[in-house]
């Protein structure tokens, strides 16, 4: 397989913080490459180096086999990309806006129509609407229609799915999958754990470190424990409890229950629910989960510190 | 090219879509020319004066008589001793009191004859152009009356108005307000759009793509040019139609240099553009920093000549100043390169000068 983006070493600090720290990475063509980190994590300063917006203190990036610094002008016709604040013209309608990006690449709309016309044929209903007065989901599909019209190589997302509901965010994704049978390599970050098993392989980011690199599924794999979810009657108290408890390796909350972890590999539990309930909680269920990449990411921060 | 053309017709869009962009760009130059046209005005009409006649003879009443019927002065009333003169400024009444000596007709033909003019100098601006007025006014009766008597002087005064004989305010101030409003529009509104972009972030978009740093900020600042261009011709056209300003120099070169002050502003605009990350600093700097001393040390309002050495110098940097000087030279004199090449030769540098800082300045990449 072919590497599209190849990251060596990148260092980006801004005075005394530190963004990024000495960063290395491969993203192959035609991937759905996620970029998964909480906010502060580093991920725009590592967007924006990649299209070559932002210079790294040391190390180097190259696309497609060019230099980020170097062959900037001949990158920037390459890549499409998307930054995490919504930026198209507000007072400009949706066809203005569109055709506006198709002249910035030199092109039109009609002759690259085959390519957004999944996306942009959801939004042509709107076509004479001002980009202000889109809802937050069809804005996103504006966006990438405008960075999609000139057929780039490398697809750019930083965060583009930060405040959208979730039905338009599912369908998001799916475009982005749809948009694979063009052999575009999409790079995408997103704070939302959830949305990592919808990418092809994942980079874990955390402080300006990657913390893991791999497939959705290897890295959920890869948990080194037994996960279980415990629910009691008691919301309250339930999480000071379990980390009191002797052996207890980790608990957070997730959803309406807590995942726990045991330091012991033998476990039953019968164990924990006596200690649950000579704490005072009923209604105790404990039950054996498989782990989410939030779970992974929790542990792989854990284990760091 | 095309790239080009869709960018600029996007600023277009922009503008026209942007209703306190268009009130700025189109009602302000109305304004002000209003404004300073007919309400901030110096000139003299209708000041209330008294005549204190000690001699009342033929030619005190001719000379009076003159005098009232310019239209620029109204009687109060005759006073008829000195002691009221006092009493007449002290009610506020009158602005000037003229008083004719005694036996005035009889010392007139001997030369010795002796006008007085008291003015309420509590206005001084007023009041030197009372006594200009008035002077001329007597300068101007004496030699119809006796145009071989060259020396004769009953008042020892000599007042030349060049250029604006009437010392109409108005033709000094709409060359002051051409500059002013091509500042306003072209600095501020540039140097705002193009913060907004960075603002909103669309920079951030506008730079990851192919189009040229240069050829974004020329497409941003053609349709400023354009607007700015036609609201000179619209101040202009104001100036003559409804004030009578003169032209007494071509109108190809005053186009020519107005278009060369825009170039000036434009990219003045786009260096403060450079500095500013955000349109509240570009304003502030637009407004503060640039309009009023454009407005105080151009020489639209307070006269240059007059400042203490220091703002002189000082004046000799704001590119309003010249053109200010530029303006009044073609409007009023009729003067033509040959006299103005100086003060064009500056513009054109500080244009340079702006240009380069701003390429300098501006960034391929974010900060």
């Amino acid at each position: 397989m072919q590497v599209a983006v190849k990251i060596e070493n990148i260092r980006k600090t801004y005075g005394d913080i530190v963004a990024l720290k000495d960063i290395s990475l491969r993203i192959n063509e035609g991937e759905i490459f996620g970029i998964i980190g909480p906010d502060g994590s580093g991920k725009t300063s590592l967007f924006r180096i990649l299209a070559t917006l932002l210079l790294a203190d040391s190390g180097t990036v190259s696309l497609l086999g060019l230099d980020v610094v170097k062959d900037y002008k001949a990158l920037r016709k390459m890549l499409g990309y998307m930054p995490g604040r919504f930026s198209l013209y507000q007072d400009l309608t949706v066809e203005e806006n569109i055709n506006l990006f198709a002249s910035l690449f030199g092109t039109t709309v009609a002759a690259q129509y085959d390519i957004i016309k999944d996306i942009y044929s959801q939004i042509e209903p709107f076509k004479d609407r001002r980009a202000g007065k889109l809802s937050g989901g069809m804005k996103q599909k504006l966006a990438l229609s405008c960075v999609l019209v000139h057929k780039p190589r490398i697809l750019l997302l930083d965060e583009p799915t930060t405040g959208v509901d979730p039905i338009s965010r599912k369908e998001f994704w799916g475009i982005l999958k749809r948009l694979k049978a063009w052999n575009i390599t999409i790079v995408v970050s997103t704070p939302y754990m959830d949305e990592a098993m919808q990418c092809d392989r994942v980079a874990l980011i955390q402080d300006g470190n990657i913390m893991s690199v791999d497939t959705p599924d290897n890295i959920v794999n890869e948990f080194p424990a037994r996960l279980y979810a415990v629910k009691t009657s008691n919301k309250h108290t339930i999480l000071t409890d379990l980390r009191d408890f002797e052996y207890t390796g980790s608990a957070f909350a997730f959803g309406d229950h807590i995942h726990f972890t045991d330091v012991r590999t033998e476990f039953t539990n019968d164990e924990l629910k006596a200690y649950l309930e000579e704490k005072g909680h009923t209604d105790i269920d404990i039950s054996e989960t498989t782990a989410t990449i939030e779970d992974c990411f929790i542990e792989l921060m854990r284990k760091k510190i | 090219m095309n790239r080009f053309i869709a960018f600029v017709k996007k600023e277009f869009l922009h503008i026209l879509r942007d209703k306190q962009t268009l009130l700025i760009m189109f009602g302000l130059p109305v304004v002000q020319v209003v404004l300073f046209g007919f309400a901030i005005t110096t000139e003299i009409k209708d000041a209330s004066i008294s005549i204190l006649d000690l001699s009342r003879d033929h030619v005190t009443r001719k000379i009076s008589n003159k005098i009232l019927s310019t239209g620029y002065f109204k009687l109060d009333t005759y006073l008829d001793h000195e002691g009221e003169i006092e009493q007449a400024f002290k009610e506020g009444k009158v602005k000037e009191v003229i008083v004719f000596g005694r036996n005035f007709a009889t010392e007139f033909e001997s030369g010795n004859a002796r006008v007085q003019l008291i003015v309420d100098a509590t206005d001084p601006n007023t009041g030197t152009t009372l006594i200009n007025y008035t002077s001329a006014i007597i300068l101007d009766f004496i030699r119809g009356e006796y145009p071989e008597a060259g020396m004769f002087r009953p008042v020892a005064l000599e007042t030349r108005m060049w250029y604006n004989p009437e010392l109409k305010s108005v033709y000094y101030f709409i060359p002051g307000v051409i500059t002013i409003i091509l500042m306003i529009v072209s600095t501020m509104l540039t140097s705002i759009s193009l913060t907004r972009e960075k603002e909103l972030g669309t920079m951030e978009v506008l730079l990851a793509s192919p189009m040229k740093p240069a050829q974004v900020i020329i497409a941003k600042v053609v349709p400023y040019m354009i607007l700015s261009f036609i609201n000179a011709v619209i101040i202009l056209i104001m100036g003559k139609t409804i004030f009578g300003l003169p032209l007494e120099g071509s109108l190809a070169l005053l186009l020519g240099e107005t278009l060369l002050f825009i170039l000036v502003a434009l990219s003045l605009g786009v260096l403060i553009s450079t500095h500013a990350a955000t349109q509240q600093v570009a304003l502030m700097i637009s407004l503060f920093a640039l309009m009023l001393p454009t407005i105080l040390l151009s020489g639209f309002i307070f006269p240059v000549e007059n400042m203490p050495l220091i703002l002189q110098l000082i004046a000799n940097v704001i590119p309003a100043k010249w053109f200010v000087i530029i303006l009044k030279d073609i409007m009023l004199k009729g003067s033509d390169i040959t006299d103005i090449w100086k003060e064009t030769l500056v513009l054109v540098l500080f244009c340079l000068v702006f240009i380069a800082a701003s390429v300098k300045n501006y960034k391929v990449r974010l900060e």
